[in-house]
C-alpha cells in the first residue's frame, strides 16, 4: 500500500510539475496556501458557506440533467415533468434531488448569512463579500421563485399569479413590471417560456460571475475573525490552514450532506410537510384555485405580513405599505456594513445585534403563523 | 520480508472503497438517466393513412410519407395503379427517401442512394433494403401494417 501511493503520487508530482513548468502553477497554489480559518467556539458556522456552495453545485449538476428531458410550454411542461418521474429511469431521483437541494440551499444560505451577521463578519474590509452574498441569496430566491412554475401544475400556477400579482402592486412601473414577468397579462404559456429562460440562462450566468466574485473576496481576505480576538495577544490566537486542512473538513461535511439529500431525496422524493412538490394535477387556468395557496416556505414570512395589513394605511394600499417596507428593511439590512459605524471600528453594535434578532424572529414568527392560520 | 497492513491501510482502503462507491452510486443514476425510455410508439403494427388514394394520384411525385410509430413511411402509387408502403427512412444514414415516377424507383437524395419499389437497393450506399408493408383498402381507407406484404 505505501509503495503504491509512493508511486501513484510519484506519477502525480510529474503532472504537476510538467503543468507547473508551462504556467507557473506554484505561484497560484502558494498564495491558495495563505488563507487560513480562525479556530473557535463558532467555528461551525463557517461550513455553512461551504454547504451552500456544493449544494448548488448539486442544483447545475441535476438542473442540466433535468433539461434533457424537460419541456417548457403549456402543452409540454406538465407533461414533460410526468414523463421524467415515471418514465425516465431514475428520473423521479433527479427531480427530488433538485427539489431538496434547492430548499436546503436556500436554508443553507439564510444560515451562513445570519452567522457572517451576528459575528459581524460583514464588517470593513468586507463589505463588498458581504454585498455579494445578498445579492447571490436574491439571485437564490429568483432561481427558486422562477422553478416553481415551471412543472406547470395547479399549484405553481396559482402561486405565480400571486407573487407576479405582488409586483404588480408596485407603483407606476407595477403593471409593466406584471406583464414582463408574465410575458402578457396572464400567466400563460408565455410565462413558462420567460421563466425558462431566466431560470436556466440568466439566472445561472448572473449568479456564476457574483459567486467568482464572491469566491474571490473570501481567498483574497481570508476570513473574518471574531471582534473578541482585537484584544487577544497573537499567541493565543489560533488557525487552521485552509489549505489542505480544513478543506478536508470541508469535504468530509460535504459528504454528510450529500448523504442526507440521498436519503431525503430516496424516502421523500415529493418532499414531506410544508416542504413538498407533489406533480399533482396539470395547471388549468380555468378552473378555481385550489383552496390553500402557499408560497415556497421561504417567502412565506413575506406573504403572511402581507396578508396582516389592513386594505389601507393612512389612505395608502395595505400592499404597498408592506412592499415598501420590506424594500426599506432589506435595503438596511444589505448595507448594514456602512451603516453600522461600531463595526467599522471593530466594536460590537447592541442595536444591529438586536436589530437581527428582531428579524429572525419576525421571520420564524411569521412563518409558522402563515402555517397555522 | 512479507509486507505488513497497518491501520493506515485499513483506513485507506475502507476511504477509497467508500469513493468509489459514492461515485459508482452519483455516475450510475445518471447514466441511466441519460438513455431515454423506450417511447411508448414503438409497438405500433398497424396506421390507418389519414389520406385517401385520390390524395396519392393527385401528389406530383405520386407518394406520400406518414408517420408509423416511430418510423416514417412512404406510399407510392405504382404505374400498374398499385399502392406500395415502404419505409420511408433510408438504411444508409436515415434520410427520407422519395419517389421518382420518371425513373421508376425510390430515391435518396442525401447520398443517391436508389431503391427498387419492391425495397430492394439497386445503386448507391445503401446497405439494405427498405422494409416493405402489407397495405389493405378498406372501402375508401387505406391500412398499412408491418408484417409481410
Amino acid at each position: 500500500m505505501a509503495e503504491s501511493t509512493s508511486r501513484s503520487s510519484g506519477a502525480i508530482k510529474r503532472a504537476y510539475r510538467w503543468v507547473d513548468r508551462r504556467f507557473q502553477i506554484q505561484a497560484l497554489v502558494d498564495y491558495m496556501s495563505h488563507k487560513v480559518v480562525p479556530v473557535q467556539k463558532f467555528s461551525i458556522w463557517y461550513y455553512f458557506g461551504g454547504i451552500t456552495l456544493f449544494l448548488f453545485i448539486v442544483q447545475v449538476v441535476t438542473g442540466i440533467l433535468l433539461l434533457m428531458y424537460y419541456r417548457p410550454g403549456a402543452d409540454s411542461a406538465y407533461e414533460s415533468v410526468r414523463f421524467i418521474v415515471a418514465e425516465v429511469s431514475f428520473g423521479w431521483l433527479i427531480r427530488a434531488l433538485h427539489s431538496w437541494s434547492a430548499n436546503l440551499m436556500i436554508f443553507a444560505a439564510f444560515i451562513h448569512m445570519f452567522s457572517v451577521y451576528f459575528e459581524n463578519a460583514y464588517r470593513k474590509p468586507r463589505e463588498l463579500t458581504w454585498l455579494s452574498g445578498i445579492a447571490l441569496l436574491a439571485l437564490a430566491l429568483t432561481f427558486g421563485f422562477s422553478g416553481y412554475l415551471l412543472p406547470w401544475n395547479e399549484l405553481s400556477f396559482f402561486a405565480t399569479r400571486v407573487g407576479t400579482g405582488m409586483a404588480g402592486a408596485v407603483p407606476f412601473l407595477g403593471k409593466y413590471l406584471l406583464v414582463i414577468m408574465r410575458g402578457g397579462e396572464e400567466v400563460t404559456g408565455a410565462t413558462i417560456e420567460r421563466f425558462f429562460g431566466l431560470h436556466v440562462a440568466i439566472l445561472p450566468a448572473l449568479f456564476t460571475v457574483v459567486l467568482s466574485a464572491h469566491l474571490i473576496f473570501i481567498q483574497r481576505q481570508g476570513m473574518s475573525e471574531p471582534l473578541e480576538w482585537k484584544e487577544k495577544p497573537s499567541g493565543e490566537k489560533k488557525y487552521m490552514k485552509f489549505f489542505p486542512h480544513f478543506l478536508m473538513r470541508d469535504l468530509l461535511v460535504w459528504l454528510i450532506v450529500l448523504n442526507i439529500l440521498a436519503v431525503l431525496a430516496v424516502f421523500f422524493p415529493d418532499g414531506i410537510g410544508v416542504v413538498h412538490w407533489p406533480l399533482g394535477v396539470k395547471a388549468d387556468p380555468f378552473s378555481p384555485p385550489p383552496p390553500v395557496i402557499r408560497p415556497e416556505w421561504y417567502f412565506m414570512f413575506a406573504f403572511q405580513a402581507l396578508k396582516f395589513l389592513p386594505a389601507h394605511i393612512f389612505s395608502i394600499e395595505g400592499e404597498l405599505v408592506g412592499i415598501s417596507v420590506f424594500t426599506i428593511g432589506g435595503l438596511i439590512w444589505a448595507f448594514v456594513p456602512f451603516i453600522n459605524r461600531k463595526s467599522r471600528i471593530d466594536e460590537p453594535s447592541k442595536l444591529f445585534m438586536y436589530f437581527g434578532m428582531f428579524v429572525i424572529l419576525f421571520i420564524i414568527v411569521m412563518t409558522i403563523l402563515g402555517y397555522l392560520l | 520480508m512479507p509486507e505488513e497492513r497497518t491501520r493506515r491501510d485499513f483506513l485507506g482502503i475502507i476511504l477509497g472503497g467508500g469513493l468509489i462507491a459514492t461515485l459508482g452510486a452519483t455516475i450510475y443514476p445518471i447514466f441511466k438517466y441519460l438513455i431515454p425510455p423506450p417511447s411508448g410508439e414503438a409497438n405500433v403494427s398497424q396506421v390507418k393513412l389519414p389520406f385517401k388514394k385520390a390524395d396519392i394520384a393527385a401528389d406530383p411525385k405520386k407518394a406520400k410519407t406518414f408517420r408509423f410509430g416511430r418510423d416514417l413511411g412512404i406510399i407510392v402509387l405504382l404505374p400498374s395503379g398499385e399502392l406500395r408502403a415502404l419505409s420511408a427512412r433510408c438504411t444508409h444514414l436515415d434520410c427520407t427517401v422519395q419517389n421518382k415516377p420518371d425513373e421508376g424507383l425510390l430515391w435518396c437524395a442525401c447520398h443517391n442512394g436508389k431503391y427498387s419499389y419492391d425495397g430492394r437497393n439497386i445503386s448507391g450506399p445503401p446497405p439494405k433494403p427498405l422494409q416493405v408493408f402489407a397495405v389493405n383498402i378498406v372501402g375508401e381507407d387505406i391500412f398499412v401494417s408491418k408484417g409481410k406484404a
